[in-house]
């Protein structure tokens, strides 16, 4: 379903703008961080390390950690898949092995992936995991894609229910339930897999540190609200919540990476510049836009160019809160370990219902100062895309500002026309400056 | 004269408006869009130059005493006869084109014997041309490569044979040639063509009622007019590989949605079925879009699908709405789906369904589609503008208006005889406009 | 009465895209309620037992133009929630005064938001199930869902729900899910008698009907088929599933049989026979549905298997029970949880020596040729390769 990119994937800049050159302190910290990762993920079953799988929403990487687990997210693969141009064939050859075209793409990707000898995006295997952690967040796809995975590891899996938040609200009921799958289900799961026992103050460290760092992130996030924003809250965005929505929430390096990242974008601010793409600096800011939806990843620079190229910056985006909605105000919290834990899996953007959704765009568009908002419709994606035509219409009703459609998928190709988002994109574009121009000049035209 | 151009390149045709300062369209013109949309560009706008010429006969005629209840004949047999000296010219060019084709191995020992053959195919193309361009001729296609093609066919299939050369041998000499012409930018005197169109027409002994010399003076003034391109729009799907800067680009959205605001001033809604997609536009009092919406990836319901169902039924696309008018009841078709629309179409003949029945069903789905579209965009509001291919379609627009008083009231529905423009007529109307806005120059 | 008696009855029932009798029922007593559910699980007992009707909105079929509903959906999502949209705001459910959406799968999750901000005089509920199925965790969880339902379809319906009524509700629907079942096996083992056309209609009349109505109308059908002769064909024995959501036109299921099948088992609206026994009436009757929906009810690949070695035996268990010869995977298209139980299920059939094949249909399908080109196919091999 969702999930982020990562800094290891972002394409080099095409011209060698100087600001470029010079690559900031937090891509390298994050690239380094992921290039870790995959280290750990390929020397895992030579070092004796145990591997969890897991989802972005409702990723539970504090208590992997507890259980000295390496984390192995199968979203993001299908992405690194994605954005290095290889999650089409892997699509192919799952739909070779008999899954239905009509079905969510990561999911074939992966299992493509696995077809093909499990070999990672980083050219090394990726090895089967020890357990499956089937955090039930917001996705019913998810469900069937660990059994799909089950079916051919044979190995643990364990189910973590989060119920879906129908009425907009968290309930006591809700809360509890997921704490006493937690007590009564994962944990004695892992503590078995893993052969480490359970420690709910080793948690609370790495809740406190996650804490630290989703601080860092909210303020990234939130400093989209200036004029010009110093990021791009979208394709930027992707990278921003690389760490904190993997496998190094609750980390010191990721609060280190968001601490470096603050400083950048502080920087940017004071100097009043705006955000930075794969070809130097957007010098203006002519659209500001609220982007629903996941962005495609298997042409993502190319989709990013029909942005930058027309001065449109994402000033926030709902797909940089399907691992955990941060600013509005959730923390983890170490003095509540189990609990904060439920708290964040329920809060996670999708498992939210169609009215708050709409109501957290509507805030954007409000707070951010938005011209208006686009939503990329996922192909894959029924969790985000199944009621967006009526967020569309809902949005424009409410706020007066011009939405937009526009059609793509994940990670795969067969679903990216590049002329037909062009096509829609530029006339958005185009509609939103017209009607900023209002009817004075338009009048003209009347005359004949 | 300043004169702003609107240039929209579809996929099948590309159409070319041409409007003075007063935002008055002087010419309007069409050709297919071949493969190379800079010449299509180029001769679609070569073409609204010579229909704005006319423009601008008909304006010095007007004031031409005596000549008023004949000004139409005079301008239709004037058009006639400079459509024949087109064609003549074009024709010749082609012939020049052909004779330098037929070179090369293939043709080694055979020159002389194929060169003769074209000359004769031409010079009876030549011959039978004044007839095609005859008072009350009517002629499938305007386009030169429709004539053409279908004349020198039928000519040299004969002549390949008594000359021993074959017919497949001159068929690939004309293939190859035809793109070439059609590639070349339009080219030639255009004011010597109408002078020339002219002569033929005072020499034919036309009775024009007024004195010669003052058809001629009038024709020579209003061709001393300077046309100065001002400014050039392009808009279309093909927009991404448009022969034009950036700056000389708008959205086919935009441009529609203000073409047919100038069309009819009181349009709120516009739809717009084409060939591969179908777009409903809202537009606020001036033109200005205040909503869009599109088919989806999935292009169910296009005018392409009625293309899959005529040449399914082995009919002509145009004779798909009159069959549909026949039917005595509508068949239900539940999928537009083009993939599907043959084995749909044989699964209900095979069940006995009449043909007019089907063909009504299938038109309603396709509405049904367009009006999902129309709902996305916020409905039909007053009044309501279709455009595109379909729109020519009577049993498409009888279920359409139908449909729309169900759903949304009375609605008065607009659909222009020359909707093909609308794209056109709006990217000239942005021509104009920024033009007024200070830009500059900026021939592409 | 006549099987064709009570056949028609159903017909009526089903095509009427008003929901006449639902009106009706409504306003024979002033202050009396609709729920409307969409296809799969739902407690019905629940909406019962506030006194309320449960009617099942089983999305437009064939015959309903979608206008506005496609208007609210891209092309990738099946058929079911547009022609439901669309039902909505043409006004045909104006009467309705609450909707219930089954944990299914995230577009019927997401309608039940989007209902909401549509429809806001009606309440519009999205009922969650547990996928744990521990009677102190899930069963907990479930217990107090199905409490807070309670009291909402109390308040709804303008008198708290209370434990008698209740089990007098689970009573009546204990009796229709016997009855359900008991016409399912006589199809099973006599489907000459009891074509699979008339029994869809017949359970289908069961989501619209009041429930003491239907066992009627079951009892009566029970009766009547048996004592009607009808010729035997030499058909091969079939099991159908995929398609518990959004509903096959009844012209595929007729041309499944016309190809050569008898349906001996399916998983249409499994809503109606969702608990596979009683559920006791003495005690807490939240509970006892709590615990029968953990330990006694219906799987399906909206519904975790815990066990991988019990994967997908749920289907076979069916195969061995009704004698059945082969299985059609009979999905709707886009549907994500038939499609992507799909491959396991027969990897599944496959180790087990189960033959299958495999189609997609919308609930506004049209063509049958190729099904029943298909259908019959897979008929014939069965019995050539029997033969063999």
């Amino acid at each position: 379903m969702t999930a982020t990119a990562t800094a290891a994937a972002r394409p080099a800049p095409k011209t060698a703008a100087p600001r470029e050159a010079i690559k900031e302190p937090s891509m390298v910290k994050q690239k380094e961080m992921i290039a870790g990762n995959y280290e750990k993920l390929a020397t895992a079953k030579a070092m004796g390390r145990k591997v969890a799988s897991t989802f972005v929403p409702g990723n539970l990487n504090e208590l992997i950690m507890c259980f000295d687990l390496v984390n192995n997210l199968p979203e993001i693969n299908a992405i690194q898949n994605g954005l290095r141009k290889k999650s089409g064939q892997l699509i192919v050859e799952a739909e070779k092995r008999g899954q239905s075209e009509d079905v969510c793409t990561y999911v074939k990707s992966d299992l493509g992936m696995l077809a093909k000898g499990n070999i990672g995006p980083d050219g090394r295997p990726i090895p089967s995991p020890d357990v499956l952690l089937l955090s039930y967040t917001g996705c019913f796809t998810f469900m069937k894609w660990f059994e799909l995975l089950r079916e051919q590891y044979k190995c643990e899996t364990v189910m973590l229910h989060v119920p879906y938040e129908g009425e907009g609200k968290v309930t006591e009921n809700m809360r509890a339930y997921i704490v006493k799958q937690l007590r009564e289900d994962v944990i004695p799961t892992l503590e078995r897999v893993s052969g480490v026992k359970f420690d709910i103050d080793r948690l609370r460290e790495y809740l406190r540190e996650s804490a630290r760092a989703e601080e860092d992130l909210v303020w990234t996030l939130e400093s989209a609200k200036h004029k010009p924003s110093p990021i791009d809250a979208y394709f930027g965005g992707v990278y921003y919540i690389g760490p904190i929505f993997t496998a190094f929430r609750g980390t010191p390096d990721a609060t280190e990476y968001y601490r470096l990242l603050r400083q950048e974008v502080q920087q940017r601010l004071d100097a009043g510049q705006g955000p930075v793409t794969p070809e130097g600096e957007l010098s203006k800011e002519k659209y500001r836009l609220v982007v629903e939806g996941p962005p495609n990843y298997t042409s993502f620079r190319d989709f990013w160019k029909m942005f930058y190229d027309e001065g449109a910056v994402v000033v926030a985006s709902t797909y940089t809160k399907v691992g955990g909605t941060y600013d509005l105000g959730f923390r983890h919290d170490p003095d509540h370990p189990l609990e904060s834990l439920a708290e964040y899996c329920l809060g996670c953007y999708t498992n939210r219902n169609l009215p708050g959704r709409i109501d957290m765009i509507e805030k954007y568009l409000n707070e951010y100062e938005a011209d208006g908002l686009l939503v990329n419709s996922i192909k894959s994606c029924n969790s985000f895309s199944a009621g967006q035509l009526l967020m569309l219409r809902e949005i424009e009703r409410r706020t007066g500002k011009p939405a937009a459609f526009i059609e793509t998928d994940l990670v795969d190709p067969r679903y990216f026309s590049p002329a037909n988002v062009k096509n829609r994109l530029e006339s958005y574009f185009q509609m939103v400056e017209q009607k900023r121009r209002g009817a004075g000049v338009a009048a003209a035209a009347a005359v004949h | 004269m300043h004169t702003f151009i609107g240039i929209d390149l579809g996929s099948t045709t590309t159409k070319a408006v041409l409007m003075d300062e007063n935002m008055e369209v002087l010419g309007r013109g069409i050709t297919n869009s071949r493969s190379n949309y800079d010449t299509a560009s180029r001769v679609a706008k070569h073409e609204a130059l010579i229909n704005a010429r006319f423009t601008l006969f008909r304006r010095a005629f007007a004031e031409l005493p005596g000549v008023a209840d004949r000004l139409d004949a005079l301008l239709a047999d004037l058009e006639r006869s400079f459509r024949l000296e087109q064609f003549l010219e074009e024709l010749g060019e082609l012939e020049r084109t052909c004779i330098e084709n037929a070179r090369g191995d293939r043709f080694a020992g055979k020159e002389r014997a194929t060169r003769e053959a074209l000359e004769a195919v031409f010079a009876t193309l030549r011959q039978e041309a004044p007839a095609l361009f005859a008072p009350g001729a009517k002629r499938k296609s305007d386009f030169f490569r429709d004539i053409a093609g279908s004349r020198f066919m039928a000519v040299a299939e004969p002549i390949g044979k008594t000359s021993g050369l074959g017919y497949d041998l001159l068929l690939n000499v004309y293939d190859k040639s035809i793109i070439e012409v059609e590639n070349r930018p339009p080219s030639g005197d255009m004011n010597g063509r109408f002078l020339r169109a002219l002569r033929r027409l005072l020499d034919g002994g036309a009775d024009l009622g007024v004195a010669q010399g003052d058809v001629m003076r009038t024709v020579q003034g209003a061709l001393d007019v300077a046309l100065e391109e001002t400014y050039v729009v392009g808009t279309g799907y093909g927009r991404v590989t448009l022969p034009f800067s950036k700056e000389h680009i708008r959205s086919e959205i935009l441009c529609h949605g203000l073409g047919a605001h100038i069309m009819y001033p009181g349009t709120r809604t516009v739809l717009d079925i084409g060939g591969q997609d179908t777009k409903a536009i809202q537009v606020d009092p001036n033109g200005i879009v205040e909503n869009f919406q599109m088919n989806d990836r999935c292009a169910a319901g296009c005018g392409r699908y009625l293309g899959y169902i005529a040449d399914e039924m082995n009919i002509g696309l145009h004779e798909l709405g009159p069959m549909a008018m026949q039917a005595t009841r509508s068949v239900r078709i539940n999928s537009t789906c083009t993939v599907f629309a043959g084995a749909e179409l044989r699964d209900r003949l095979a069940l006995g369904e009449k043909r007019e029945d089907i063909m009504a069903g299938l038109h309603r789905a396709i509405i049904l589609r367009a009006m999902s579209i129309l709902s996305r965009s916020g409905g039909v509001r007053d009044q309501f503008t279709f455009t595109g291919g379909v729109a020519k379609n009577e049993a498409a627009v009888r279920e359409l208006a139908k449909l729309v008083k169900e759903n949304y009231g009375d609605r008065t529905i607009n659909i222009n005889p020359d909707s093909i423009y609308t794209g056109a007529l709006g990217a000239a109307a942005f021509s104009r406009r920024s033009v007024e806005n200070g830009a500059t120059g900026g021939v592409s | 009465m006549s099987t064709s008696d009570i056949v028609a009855r159903c017909t009526g029932l089903f095509e009427d895209l008003n929901f006449v009798y639902a009106r009706e029922w409504k306003a024979a007593r002033p202050g009396r309620k609709v729920v409307g559910y969409m296809p799969f699980y739902v407690p019905r007992e629940l909406i019962h037992a506030a006194g309320a009707l449960p009617m099942g909105v089983l999305g437009g079929g064939d015959q309903l133009e979608v206008i506005h509903g496609d208007a609210y959906y891209q092309s990738y999502i099946c058929r079911i929630p547009r022609s439901t949209v669309e039902l909505g705001v043409t006004g045909r459910l104006d009467f309705v005064d609450g909707m219930l959406f089954p944990s299914i799968c995230d577009v019927i999750r997401n309608l039940s938001g989007m209902w909401k901000i549509m429809f806001p005089k009606t309440m519009a509920r999205y009922v969650d199930v547990p996928q744990n199925f521990r009677d102190d965790v899930g069963g907990e969880f479930y217990v107090n869902e199905l409490n807070e339902l309670r009291k909402d379809l109390g308040e709804l319906c303008g008198r708290p729900v209370d434990d008698e009524s209740l089990r007098h509700s689970i009573a009546l629907y204990n009796e229709n899910r016997r009855l359900v079942r008991e016409v399912y096996a006589f199809r099973a083992a006599a489907p000459w008698k009891a074509p699979s056309s008339e029994v869809y209609l017949l359970m289908r009349a069961g989501m619209v009907l009041a429930v003491e109505e239907h066992s009627r109308m079951l009892g009566e059908y029970l009766e009547a088929a048996l004592a009607e002769n009808r010729p035997r064909r030499d058909n091969t024995r079939i099991v159908i599933t995929g398609a518990f959501c959004e509903q096959p036109p009844l012209s595929l299921i007729k041309s499944v049989e016309l190809a050569g099948c008898y349906i001996v088992d399916d998983d249409f609206m499994l809503v109606n026979r969702w608990e596979k026994a009683n559920v006791p009436l003495e005690g807490d009757p939240i509970r006892n549905l709590a615990c029968t929906y953990l330990h006694g009810s219906m799987s399906t690949s909206a519904k975790y298997e815990p066990d991988l070695s019990k994967k997908g035996l749920y289907l076979v268990d069916s195969v061995r029970r009704n004698r059945a010869e082969g299985v059609i995977f009979m999905a709707p298209s886009f549907c994500d949880p038939a499609l992507l139980e799909r491959p396991m299920l027969q990897n599944v059939l496959a180790a087990h020596g189960v033959p299958f094949i495999a189609f997609k249909y919308a609930e506004n399908s049209g063509q049958m040729a190729p099904i029943r080109e298909q259908a019959g196919t897979f008929a014939d091999s069965i019995k050539l390769w029997s033969e063999a």
